[in-house]
C-alpha cells in the first residue's frame, strides 16, 4: 500500500520534472497521469489497489454526514415536541470488529450520531453499552449499526 | 451573473444560519431533557452538526468571495468531530459509574447487571489478596 502511494508520488514528481512545471496544478496532473498507470498496471501489483481504500473512506465519511442529519433531525423533533414521548435505553451491542482500532472508530461515529452515545466498553472490547435516545425495536437498532457503519468500517480496513 | 453569485451567498447564509439555529436547539435540549444521559445528546451531538455548517457556511465564503483558503476553519471542524464524541462518551461512563440515576421512563438497561458482575470480581479479587 504504502509502495503504491509512493509510486504514484514518483510518478508526479517524474512528471513535473519532465515538465519543468513547479505548479500545484502541474502536480496534480502528474498525479492523475500516475493514477492511469497505476489502474493499468493494477495486475503486477499483490493485493488491491490503494484507491479502493480512499474509496472506501470516503463513502464512510459520505455515510456518517448522512446519518449525522438524519440523526440530528430525530434528535431536533424529539426535542422540540410538546411532550416528551422519547424511550431511552441502555442497549448491549456485540461488535465484530477485532482490533482496538476499528472499534474505536466506530465508538467514534456512534457518539458523534445524534441518539446513542456509549457509556461504557467491555474489557475485551467485543462488547459496546450504548445508551439510546428513543427505541422503538432493538432488533432494528442493532441490525442498523451492523449493516451500515460496521459494514463500512470493516469495508476500509479489510485486506 | 450577479444573480448567481447572490443565490450562491444566499446559501451560504442559509447554511450558517441552519447552523446557528441547530446549536439553538440543542441548548434548548440542554434545558428540557429530563436525565443527564440525554441531556449529553443534545448537548453533545445537534452542537456538532451545528457547529460543522457554521465553520463549513464560513469556510466556503471566504473561499469563494474572498478568494482566501482558510485551513484553520477546517481544522476547526476536525478537532470538534475528535473531542466532542470523546467528551460525550467519558461524561457518560462517568455519570453512570458514580450512580446517576437513569430516567424513569427507560425501557431497558443492559449495564447495571454487567456492570455489578464486575465490580462483585474485583471485590473477590481484593478480598483474595488482602486474606
Amino acid at each position: 500500500m504504502a509502495f503504491q502511494i509512493l509510486l504514484n508520488l514518483m510518478i508526479a514528481f517524474l512528471w513535473m520534472f519532465l515538465n519543468n512545471d513547479w505548479t500545484a496544478s502541474g502536480f496534480i496532473v502528474g498525479y492523475a497521469l500516475g493514477v492511469a498507470v497505476l489502474i493499468v498496471m493494477r495486475r503486477f501489483f499483490g493485493g488491491r489497489l490503494y484507491l479502493g481504500k480512499v474509496w472506501a473512506i470516503l463513502k464512510l465519511a459520505g455515510l456518517l454526514l448522512r446519518e449525522l442529519v438524519v440523526s440530528s433531525y430525530v434528535v431536533v423533533k424529539a426535542v422540540l415536541r410538546p411532550n416528551l414521548n422519547i424511550r431511552p435505553a441502555i442497549l448491549m451491542y456485540h461488535t465484530e470488529l477485532k482490533s482496538d482500532w476499528e472499534v474505536a472508530v466506530l465508538i467514534t461515529m456512534l457518539c458523534l450520531t445524534p441518539g446513542s452515545v456509549v457509556l461504557e466498553v467491555s474489557k475485551d472490547n467485543r462488547t459496546l453499552y450504548i445508551h439510546a435516545m428513543d427505541i422503538t425495536d432493538v432488533e432494528q437498532f442493532d441490525a442498523n449499526i451492523r449493516n451500515t457503519f460496521e459494514r463500512a468500517i470493516l469495508e476500509v480496513t479489510r485486506s | 451573473m450577479e444573480m448567481i453569485k447572490t443565490a450562491v451567498e444566499l446559501l451560504f447564509v442559509l447554511l450558517i444560519l441552519t447552523g446557528a439555529l441547530l446549536s439553538a436547539v440543542s441548548s434548548v435540549g440542554l434545558i428540557r431533557l429530563p436525565d443527564v444521559y440525554l441531556r449529553s445528546h443534545a448537548a453533545a451531538k445537534s452542537a456538532t452538526l451545528g457547529v460543522l455548517c457554521i465553520l463549513s457556511g464560513a469556510f466556503l465564503y471566504f473561499a469563494f468571495f474572498l478568494d482566501f483558503v482558510s485551513a484553520k476553519l477546517l481544522l476547526g471542524i476536525v478537532f470538534v468531530f475528535m473531542t466532542s464524541p470523546l467528551s460525550a462518551h467519558l461524561t457518560g461512563r462517568a455519570a453512570y459509574r458514580s450512580g446517576v440515576p437513569l430516567w424513569n421512563r427507560r425501557i431497558q438497561d443492559d449495564l447495571k447487571g454487567a456492570l455489578e458482575k464486575e465490580q462483585l470480581k474485583e471485590q473477590a479479587k481484593t478480598d483474595s489478596s488482602s486474606s
